[in-house]
This record gives C-alpha cells, structure tokens and sequence, in this order.
C-alpha cells in the first residue's frame, strides 16, 4: 500500500512539474490573471475611492459585503466555541 | 501561577507598546499596509500575553467575558450599520458614495473604510480573546 500510495505522488508530481512548463512567467503582464478586473482596480483606485492603499479599496469597498460576511464568519465561528465549551453555565 | 518578577514586569512594560501598535495597524489600513483583521488579531495577542503573565485570575479582573462578546457583536453591528446608512441614503448597501454625495463632504470614503476597518478590528481582537479565554476556563475547570 506505502508503495502505491509513493507511485501515484511522483507520478502526480511528474504531471505537475510537466504543466509548470505552460504557466507564464511570475509578474509577466501579459498573463491571463492580469488581463480582465486588474489593471481597472490600479487605475481607478485613487479617483474612485481616494486612498492610496489599492488591496483596502478592493477588501472594503469594492468587496465590501464579501468581507462583512467573512467578519459574520469569525463572529460565528467565536459564538460557536462559546456555545460548545461554556454548555449549561449560567451567568 | 508561580509569582516571575521578570515576566510580569516585561509584560506590564510592553502590553501598552503592542496595543498601540495593533490601533496603528487598523487606523493605517487605507493609506498602507494593514486592516481590521491583522490589527485585531495584534491587539488580542496583548491579551494573551496578560493570560501567559498573570494567569487566569490575574486576567479575570481585567476583561470580562461577557463584555468581549458584546464587543464582537458591536463590530460587526458597526460595519453593518455603516452599510444600512448607505441605503438610508439612497444608495446600494455598502455603496459609501451615496453618503459622501448625501453629505456633500469630499474625500469621506477613506474615513468611511476607516470606520468599517476599526469595527472589523474590534469583532476580531473580541471573538479572539473571548475564544483563548474559554479554552482557559475550561482548562482550569478541568484539573
């Protein structure tokens, strides 16, 4: 079985080492994940939301409601342990 | 807990040091690096230190329970209501133009994320001291 299982993870290596070949370079501007949404945050950052710090403007404003559901996230995840480790004490 | 001068002292020292530094982190957030969460997660780390130096007890007399969850649900209520305002305003919920036009006041959209960065910090340094002190009641209950 430890034999197997040592096969099929070089053999998945293999094939990930093999499609690093067709990723584009670190930084490269032409790449497909710089094209679309961007180069439009960079550029209307500062006119749109006036600040200078361009990942805030993404977090707070443009994906505002993403993040307030991540904050219910945290404070969900807080009650949770409240609720499991202070069971049947009353105070 | 076993009385250590040095422990005590050095964090008595340093505890104020690392909250303020936690509110430059929230407060920096729209000009630089940091945010609500990193800054929130800072600030709950002084309170982990208070729980490592002067133990259970030490820590009870300072923050209450009780009080960290209210803290985590004004936060949140914090950057909720600042959504609802927009609305209010006739614009989309969390759309801060409709108060910048609404008030007539420019550049009001970096204290608005400032605002909604500072209720993010208090949910996160909240529900993070109130987490690390449930795990300690229990611990101490249990032996």
């Amino acid at each position: 079985m430890k034999k197997l299982a040592l096969i099929a993870v070089i053999f998945i290596g293999i094939i990930l080492f093999w499609a690093v070949e067709d990723m584009p370079a670190f930084g490269d501007p032409d790449a497909p994940a710089n094209q679309y949404t961007a180069k439009m945050y960079i550029e209307r950052t500062l006119p749109d939301i006036g600040i200078d710090n361009i990942v805030t403007a993404i977090l707070a404003s443009y994906r505002g409601f993403d993040t307030l559901g991540e904050v219910v996230v945290i404070f969900t995840a807080g009650i949770s342990v409240v609720l499991l480790l202070r069971r049947g004490e009353d105070q | 807990m076993r009385e250590n001068v040095v422990i005590r002292t050095v964090s008595r020292i340093s505890i104020p040091f690392i909250q303020l530094f936690a509110l430059y982190v929230i407060v920096h957030g729209a000009s630089g690096a940091g945010g609500g969460f990193q800054g929130g997660v800072v600030f709950a780390s002084s309170f982990i230190l208070l729980l490592i130096a002067f133990g259970l007890t030490g820590v009870r007399s300072r923050i209450s329970v009780r009080g960290t969850r209210i803290l985590a649900a004004i936060g949140i209520s914090i950057y909720a209501g600042i959504g609802l305002l927009c609305i209010l305003w006739s614009g989309n919920f969390l759309g801060y133009a409709a108060i910048e036009s609404a008030l007539g006041i420019p550049h009001l959209h970096g204290i608005l994320i400032d605002l909604v960065e500072a209720g993010i910090g208090i949910t996160v340094m909240a529900v993070m001291t109130s987490i690390i002190l449930d795990f300690a009641d229990k611990e101490a209950n249990k032996s």
